[in-house]
């Protein structure tokens, strides 16, 4: 069988992060995420009931109430989990989804903060996801704070961000400190690197440990079901794994 | 074009404010022609909570004045050009929301209430940048309790596709709830339908529960895949490879022009 495919050892990881779901819901342009929620609901069929809600899914979608049905699910406690990007997000896990440069005349304009304002403050398990690691990514300070990753005491807010994963590594958030401690390294990459495409500062052991990669039974799972189930809602990106599996099959 | 089509865009006039579906829950795109040929101007957008491809075409046409949203783009397409541009060009106002306040101020005009109150947004530059939004202390805290307020949303026209109306105007949007939600804040609905049924959709439980009564909808046209470019539930799927078709295509203002005035239709 094809070696694992980085896409597939970023679903894996996130499925782990994801243990002990009851519900968890997918937002938009999510195809990582909406993978990894569907591979949860499949390894804990039969043991525990996963539910979970994608957005722009019909068959993967529970709600019957519209897309508000979402927000009122997370203010009532019910989500447990969603996810997260951010065109910048910083060292204090405030993520950017809006622009960057001068607000509201962004030099470079993102599709805007979707639930993030809300949803960051009511569900407890907030994984922040970003694929590209990199300077301009992981900044400093955010120019535009969509949605802020700690609140002062009085705010009300049972959720938060617990992990951040990227291309090249898992990080947990620490909310009290606050800040990200590096928890281990996708194969391929090194801490040095990571040093040097993370624009703040991190936590780390001395020697990270590598992020595990699927063994043969969970990446057969997840290039038959998860890898279908995926193309009801994003169809472009199931092909693009696809020819990837092609591509890797012929070297 | 048919003339129903025509007949409804013309119920929009200049400056109103105007109520657009997110993309997965029935956007008209059979109006977006002739709304820009009718051609009222500076609409302002109210995106129920998100704007794709119509809102895109809107603002490439030059009919926008302000655009309310929690964000716009082309989903798996990526970004939306001619949105993004007019922000670059500070030629469209912009009122950055969040999903649950769009809703909540949709909800707030449902109730006939000024307001509702919302979780979540303090810290965030999102609230900052709203002057029309509030902060109190909720009155039935025994101590400090900040929690924002959002004012009610009272969209002239909402707009919108669904798969079939009876002959009384009453239409069936399954669960899709947040067409009926901007159908009751909105003076006026217009909505466009895959057909038009000859039994009423109120006489069948089973229907009924999915309906939104005609008391709400100012007409009906029919419109057979009205969706498209993008999918509607139920009926079929988004055309992914036309959406990246204009997201390419509308980069430039000239290549968006060019994509206007060519024939674009659905696969048969």
């Amino acid at each position: 069988m094809t070696a694992a495919l980085s896409r597939e050892i970023l679903i894996c990881a996130i499925a782990r992060l994801l243990d002990g779901v009851r519900f968890v819901a997918v937002g938009a342009s999510s195809p990582i995420p909406a993978a990894s929620a569907m591979l949860r609901r499949a390894l804990d069929e039969g043991s525990r009931t996963v539910r979970l809600s994608v957005l722009g899914s019909v068959e993967h979608n529970i709600f019957t109430n519209g897309s508000t049905e979402l927000f009122d699910a997370a203010g009532q406690g019910r989500l447990d989990a969603f996810f997260l990007g951010g065109g910048q997000i910083d060292g204090q896990a405030n993520v950017n989804l809006v622009g960057a440069g001068d607000y509201p005349q962004s030099s470079v304009r993102w599709p805007g903060s979707f639930g993030s304002a809300y949803l960051y403050f009511t569900v407890p398990r907030v994984i922040l996801f970003r694929e590209e690691h990199s300077p301009r990514v992981f900044v400093e300070k955010v120019d535009f704070i969509s949605a802020p990753g700690t609140s002062p005491a009085g705010v009300y807010r049972p959720g938060g961000p617990v992990a951040l994963v990227t291309g090249k590594g898992l990080f947990s958030f620490d909310r009290a400190r606050p800040g990200f401690r590096l928890e281990s390294i996708h194969p391929g990459h090194d801490l040095a690197e990571i040093r040097a495409a993370t624009g703040f500062d991190f936590l780390h052991d001395a020697a990270p440990p590598q992020t595990p990669a699927p063994d043969p039974a969970l990446l057969a799972l997840l290039r038959g079901r998860i890898l279908t189930e995926l193309a009801e809602t994003y169809p472009a990106y199931a092909a693009d794994w696809q020819r990837d599996l092609a591509a890797a099959d012929r070297h | 074009m048919s003339g129903e089509l025509r007949s409804m865009a013309a119920r929009v006039e200049s400056g109103m404010c105007v109520a657009l579906p997110v993309d997965y829950a029935g956007v008209s795109m059979a109006m977006t022609r002739p709304l820009i040929e009718h051609g009222a101007r500076d609409l302002h957008l109210v995106c129920v909570p998100t704007g794709g491809l119509q809102v895109d075409q809107l603002i490439g046409a030059g009919l926008v004045a302000m655009v309310e949203t929690s964000a716009v783009s082309l989903g798996e397409a990526g970004g939306a050009p001619r949105f993004n541009q007019a922000v670059k060009d500070a030629a469209i106002g912009l009122r950055d929301a969040t999903c649950p306040a769009i809703h909540a101020g949709l909800m707030a005009a449902q109730k006939g209430s000024p307001f509702v109150p919302l979780r979540g947004l303090l810290g965030s530059d999102v609230l900052r940048n709203r002057p029309d939004w509030r902060v109190i202390d909720n009155p039935f805290a025994p101590e400090g309790d900040p929690i924002a307020l959002i004012p009610a949303i009272h969209p002239d026209v909402a707009i919108f596709h669904a798969p079939m109306a009876d002959r009384a105007g009453n239409v069936w949007i399954g669960r899709r709830r947040e067409l009926a939600a901007m159908a009751y804040a909105a003076r006026q609905t217009l909505v466009t339908v895959e057909r038009i049924v000859e039994h009423s959709l109120l006489a069948d439980e089973m229907t009924a529960a999915g309906t939104l009564p005609a008391l709400y909808v100012t007409q009906v046209a029919c419109a057979p895949r009205g969706a498209w470019p993008y999918g509607l539930w139920g009926e079929y799927p988004t055309d992914t490879a036309e959406l990246m078709h204009y997201a390419r295509a509308a980069r430039s203002a000239e290549g968006f022009a060019d994509y206007m005035a060519s024939d674009r239709r659905p696969p048969a």
